[in-house]
């Protein structure tokens, strides 16, 4: 029975991600077949730390992201998972509000945030009186682009986690109040521990949406000028005219080995809390 | 939402851009489809074989035409599809030969070209002159068409050279141009009693007077990535002249010679009369201020009309060549990309594909397209310019009274090298233009690294 599934993992995962790596030792143009290719060793590589002006920026605008979502995103969706939990008034209405920005289509998110941040007819200058090139500017551009993934992001994460509360034992809840708990020390000692599979997805959702964050910034400017992001950087060198299939493979090999390091860590604090 | 092709690869194709709020709307979605679109495209093209597509191989321009034609284009837009449509139906009319057309948005198209020749092309499709047609010549994934140019009348020999493969045989059957220059409303002129600037000195002198009056002198956007390349190929056309220009395209000089660094010097200049901020606003929003009279000027293509409304707005548009920056350069070299029609490699109907293309090179079928869209002109001298506007006369006299016509850095060079170093490059000038030899630097070194393969 687990041949199948083996076999469509395989074939559709693993070989294209492999034959990726070996791409990256090569320089290719994308046309006639790969034995038109060059085998180069490492050149590729050196050549995207050393002599590739927008790599550096996409690694520390990757790893800022990271940190946005990890430190305030997720805790802000969580954060509203847990008053959603508490039945108040109007639960349904703020829970299909939060998550409406994950329902919309990208096109429709980048003309909204459009909408707010254009420095001549958008809302935030208009409200504020200030001039600023919100997009434009390498300043702010990535803190406007990380503005509008946080809205996605907590209304994504306020679902996943909200939808681990409720399965949560409520005579967990009852015990820890009749034992004299505060409500945010029954929280924290006692459904955050609970919650622990819970919290670990959530940990390698952020990671990896982090690691491929792509989507918006290629609808605000196709990650170029203070936005580059590894992601993009792939598809500028892989899809279209530019063929850099060896290039955008070393950069997509780098990211594979970044996610990597992420899932064999959830894989091992997985193992060990089975054990 | 097509837009901006380019994509990855800007392209300096207008009707690609015609859209509106957003720069790049291209997700992985629209990728996907554009794959799904390409493979659906495949299977077309592959029912068409299975079509009563006689004569296959050997056959020339000169050998009855007939079956089917598949004819791959790019102009998803509704006005120059409807125009397309419109010379389609002419051809099948008079030839008897019928016209399968696989209309494909705009910016997949580009994306996906690669991909596209090498799956099953369609017999006949649309593409640009320049180096990215002699690219494709060269990978052997073009048709060659030498055969169909003898019966092709009235294109100059400038149209034919920039049709013409490295290896001298032709590839492309040029459709329409358009020049690059600097727009500006004459009208605006008249009222406040400015006159064309002849030289950069006069344009300077010019642009002082026009801060006076309140508005901005020189209209500049690239969010997009592309539209600023074209600055740079007229500063460098101005100041280094057309070899230069073409050979360092070509990767053939250094971009660390003082010559290229002159013309970052003279950007830098340029700059400081250009609209801020251009790295947040859309070649779009740009060609508004200039049509709201808020900027005085705006180096672009023709295609700046398309921000105007029709009639007296768009009437009240004109254009004069880059102002010249050394005498012994002077002006006569200018920037025309020319769009056009290639044979994929195997057509499933070689002669009807021939037939076709040598009915695509004429003035009637070119007359059709260009009376759809007034920000393009047609291609073949024979061209009836009677029904044309005003801006469209002046292009035809300009273009023809060039000495050199380059095409635009996207199409002169290497589109890897075009896309992923000269974009970031110049966008990191206009964002810091004082590093000029850093950033000349590292243009080199990744040129050398591209042009290796």
């Amino acid at each position: 029975m687990v041949a199948i599934p083996s076999i469509v993992v395989i074939g559709l995962i693993w070989l294209p991600a492999i034959s990726s790596v070996v791409l990256s030792f090569t320089r290719w143009n994308g046309i006639g077949n790969l034995s038109g290719s060059d085998f180069i060793g490492l050149t590729n590589y050196r050549n995207v730390a050393a002599n590739y002006p927008p790599f550096w920026p996409a690694m520390t605008h990757n790893l800022i992201w990271l940190l946005v979502m990890f430190f305030i995103a997720t805790p802000a969706g969580m954060f509203l998972a847990v008053l959603l939990d508490k039945e108040i008034r109007g639960s349904r209405f703020y829970q299909m509000a939060l998550y409406m920005p994950v329902v919309l289509s990208l096109a429709l998110i980048g003309f909204i945030w459009q909408l707010i941040f254009s420095q001549q007819n958008g809302l935030l200058n208009a409200v504020t009186g200030s001039n600023i090139d919100w997009f434009g500017d390498q300043r702010y551009n990535l803190w406007a682009a990380l503005v509008a993934t946080s809205w996605r992001q907590v209304g994504y994460i306020m679902l996943l986690y909200l939808a681990g509360l409720k399965a949560v034992d409520h005579s967990l809840r009852e015990a820890a109040a009749i034992d004299g708990c505060s409500e945010s020390k029954a929280f924290f000692r006692v459904i955050f521990p609970v919650m622990r599979p819970i919290n670990i997805i959530i940990l390698v959702v952020t990671f990896i949406e982090s690691l491929r964050a792509f989507d918006l910034v290629w609808i605000i400017n196709r990650g170029r000028n203070g936005l580059e992001l590894i992601a993009t950087l792939v598809t500028q060198n892989v899809v279209g005219e530019a063929s850099r299939i060896g290039f955008g493979s070393a950069l997509a090999t780098v990211m594979l080995l970044i996610s990597s390091g992420f899932i064999v860590i959830y894989l091992r604090v997985v193992m060990k809390g089975d054990r | 939402m097509s837009n901006q092709n380019s994509e990855p690869i800007s392209s300096s194709v207008p009707s690609a851009f015609l859209s509106s709020f957003m720069s790049s709307p291209m997700s992985r979605r629209t990728l996907l489809k554009g794959t799904m679109g390409a493979a659906a495209l495949a299977a077309l093209a592959a029912c068409g074989s299975g079509s009563p597509s006689t004569s296959t191989g050997g056959a020339t321009a000169g050998s009855k035409a007939s079956g089917t034609v598949t004819f791959g284009s790019n102009q998803s837009d509704a006005v120059p599809k409807a125009a397309y449509a419109a010379f389609v139906k002419a051809y099948e009319a008079k030839s008897g030969v019928t016209i399968a057309t696989n209309t494909v948005d705009h910016n997949t198209f580009q994306e996906n070209i690669n991909n596209y020749l090498q799956g099953s092309p369609d017999d006949v499709f649309t593409w640009f002159a320049g180096y990215r047609m002699r690219f494709f010549a060269e990978q052997g994934l073009a048709g060659d068409i030498s055969d169909v140019w003898k019966n092709v009348s009235g294109m100059s020999d400038g149209f034919k050279a920039a049709s013409t493969g490295t290896d001298g045989k032709q590839y492309f059957i040029p459709f329409d141009t358009y020049p690059w220059a600097v727009f500006y409303r004459p009208s605006v002129f008249k009222a406040k009693g400015y006159t064309v600037p002849k030289t950069m000195d006069d344009f300077y002198t010019l642009s002082t007077q026009i801060k006076k009056d309140g508005m901005i002198p020189l209209a500049f956007a690239d969010k997009d990535g592309w539209p600023a390349m074209g600055t740079f190929d007229q500063i460098n056309l101005r100041l280094n002249g057309y070899d230069f220009h073409i050979s360092l395209m070509a990767g053939k000089e250094s971009w660390t010679d003082q010559k290229v660094k002159n013309v970052f010097d003279a950007w830098r200049k340029l700059l400081e009369v250009s609209q801020p901020d251009s790295l947040g606003r859309t070649w779009q929003e740009a060609a508004q201020t200039l049509q709201k009279n808020q900027a005085a000027t705006y180096i672009l293509g023709m295609f700046v009309g398309q921000q105007f409304t029709a009639g007296a707005d768009q009437e009240d548009l004109d254009f004069f060549t880059f102002p010249e920056m050394d005498s012994t350069i002077g002006t006569d070299a200018i920037e025309a990309p020319i769009d056009g029609f290639m044979m994929s490699k195997k057509p499933k109907n070689e002669a009807g594909a021939k037939d076709f293309l040598t009915y695509l090179s004429t003035a009637a079928a070119q007359e059709v397209y260009v009376k759809s869209d007034p920000t393009v002109i047609a291609a073949n001298s024979k061209a009836d310019t009677s029904g044309y506007t005003a801006l469209q006369k002046k292009a035809v006299d300009f273009i023809g009274n060039a000495k050199h016509i380059s095409q635009f850095m996207d199409r002169d060079t290497r589109p890897d090298f075009a896309s992923t170093v000269m974009i970031p490059a110049i966008q990191t000038f206009i964002g810091n233009p004082k590093d000029v030899d850093g950033l000349v630097n590292s243009i080199e070194s990744q040129k050398k690294t591209i042009f290796a393969s």
